[in-house]
């Protein structure tokens, strides 16, 4: 599998979520996803963003366009040096929760992508990486 | 392997290249039998001439190794692709397709047979049984390959047609699905119902699962997804024709589907359709009578 | 970069148009801008378009379903109309259920919606939280 095209753009205040969204859109459009699998990553990458801004202290999202021979696919891998997840079991659960806590952020993103991967430690920041191919629902 | 194997190879062929053509026709004829109506007259023989001259000629330029890969070989390849694809096409099974090749080294042996001396004979007849191995085994995935995008093609368009959205009344779509739901049809389908919602300004949709054999708990998900994206767009979704099975698969299933409306027949679903519509199908009384028919 | 969403008065419903992909800032400032409102004219109700957005993030889907609770505090109602199906497709499997919102397909039949209950004749049945849970 090879990485035909890769961009890595800064993500640390809130207006930058916004970026994020057009970044990923357009990527997915020339990928050739269909509408709702644009919007399906679109939408997770929006909710790590966000996350990333508002628990990471900033970071970095790193947009990856695969191509494994038989489709092609995009990977966004969002990377920042805040304090990690304590608790990941907990963050993946579901929990509408308002106020602090990442809510529906982590398992929807995973919900709504093909693959996902996530490597935190209190104190050791967060890597998440999703990816989504096209044509597979 | 010797260069000069190959050169000599190269050579018989050309020499006798009329000779070995009518025998290997010959053989294909006998092989497909019953096929002989789907090759014309004259097709046959031009192909495998074309053949025998790409073959010597690949042979001259750079020996018999790396038949998958090398450029070398490419025409050749390019060649046999050629004729898999005609022939998937055509309703050739792989093996008839891969006897245009095997059936060459017969004709081959017998040249030998006649040309090389007997020392080095075996060397010869080995080289060109590996060659046209790897070249029938190329010509087999190509074929492959081929019935894949006629299987590919051809489900796409079933997908296309068997889709379908029909506006019941003003307001009322109807989406029956009949055969067996997989995974991708279920979206491509749902989806389609969305749309359509939209682009009609429908506010119900009916859908009817009477001719659905089959349905397990990823299908399950599917239509209660559906009816919850219909919700949250401002339309409502009636799920009828449940049979009884389905029905006990469902609640075995454990999938919560108390607050979506069911009804057992599409007739039952428009009638509430209907009355939801705040609609009344109303008999007029005055036409049969006028007609003068009994009831 | 700062935007603000114009609110429109129609009778005594709100009407806001959503026609811009908005920043977190945005939508708080709309939340905050429509409470205000609801307040000032003695709104029955909200009518919010969403017909532009072709992404809804839980965020936004928080922002929503917060102003609809908000609103129905100060005695108004909220009707969410014009959702695109990939995004009522996406919110489903992100698992967010928009409590206490109603929803309509265009801003016609939401302003029926809207008048229908204001007139406390339900054309349909009140959506309660079963409705809404997955």
């Amino acid at each position: 599998m090879r990485i035909a095209k890769s961009e890595t753009m800064s993500v640390r205040a809130a207006p930058e979520v916004v970026g994020v969204r057009h970044a990923v859109r357009k990527w997915a459009v020339e990928l050739g996803f269909s509408l709702v699998e644009q919007t399906k990553i679109v939408t997770a990458a929006s909710e790590l963003a966000r996350n990333m801004v508002d628990y990471g202290k900033g970071g970095t999202l790193t947009l990856e366009g695969l191509d494994d021979g038989h489709r092609r696919g995009l990977r966004l891998i969002f990377e920042d040096h805040g304090p990690g997840i304590p608790d990941l079991a907990a963050a993946l659960r579901d929990g509408f929760t308002t106020g602090s806590g990442m809510g529906l952020g982590l398992g929807g993103a995973r919900r709504l992508s093909n693959e996902f991967e996530i490597k935190t430690a209190p104190g050791e920041g967060t890597r998440i990486a999703i990816t989504r191919w096209r044509g597979v629902s | 392997m010797a260069e000069k194997g190959w050169a000599v190879l190269a050579g018989l062929l050309r020499a006798n290249a009329q000779e070995i053509v009518n025998e290997w026709v010959r053989l294909q004829r006998q092989d497909l039998a019953l096929r002989n109506n789907l090759l014309k007259a004259g097709e046959l023989e031009q192909q495998c001439r074309d053949f025998i001259e790409l073959l010597s000629r690949a042979l001259e330029t750079g020996g018999g190794a790396n038949v998958n890969t090398s450029d070398t070989w490419a025409p050749v390849r390019d060649f046999l692709s050629g004729i898999s694809r005609s022939r998937a096409r055509q309703g050739f099974s792989p093996t008839e397709t891969a006897t245009f090749v095997f059936s060459l080294k017969q004709p081959v042996f017998d040249v030998l047979r006649k040309n090389v001396a007997a020392e080095e004979l075996t060397d010869r007849a080995w080289d060109i049984t590996t060659l046209l191995d790897a070249l029938g085994l190329y010509t087999t995935e190509t074929y492959q390959k081929g019935r894949e995008e006629i299987i590919a093609r051809q489900q796409q368009e079933l997908l296309e047609l068997s889709t379908p959205v029909v506006q019941l009344w003003e307001g009322v779509l109807a989406l029956p699905l009949i055969g067996t739901l997989d995974s991708a049809r279920t979206q491509v389908v749902m989806e389609s119902l969305l749309q359509t919602i939209v682009d009609t300004g429908s506010e119900i949709a009916i859908i009817d699962i009477t001719g659905v054999p089959v349905v397990d708990t990823l299908v399950a998900q599917h239509l209660l997804k559906t009816v919850a994206a219909a919700r949250l767009m401002g339309a409502d979704c009636i799920i009828s024709g449940i049979r009884p099975q389905i029905a006990q698969t469902i609640v075995h299933l454990g999938v919560e589907i108390n607050d979506v409306i069911t009804k057992a027949t599409l007739a039952d679903a428009f009638a509430i359709a209907l009355k939801r519509a705040g609609l009344a199908v109303v008999r007029k009384a005055s036409a049969g009578r006028a007609a003068g028919a009994a009831e | 970069m700062e935007q603000r969403i114009p609110i429109l008065k129609m009778g005594r419903f709100l009407l806001v148009s959503i026609q811009v992909d908005m920043d977190d800032r945005t939508a708080m400032t709309l939340q905050d801008d429509l409470t205000a409102q609801i307040v000032k004219h003695r709104a029955r109700g909200v009518l919010i378009d969403i017909s532009s957005l072709d992404v809804v993030d839980s965020f936004i889907g928080r922002m929503l379903a917060n102003t609809a609770a908000m609103a129905r505090i100060l005695d108004a109602d909220t009707v969410v109309v014009g959702m695109q199906p990939s995004v009522a497709i996406t919110l489903v499997e992100l698992g967010l259920s928009l409590k206490g919102v109603r929803s309509a397909l265009n801003v016609e039949r939401g302003m029926e919606l809207l008048r229908s209950i204001a007139e406390g004749g339900e054309s349909e049945a009140e959506p309660t939280d079963a409705d809404r849970e997955e």
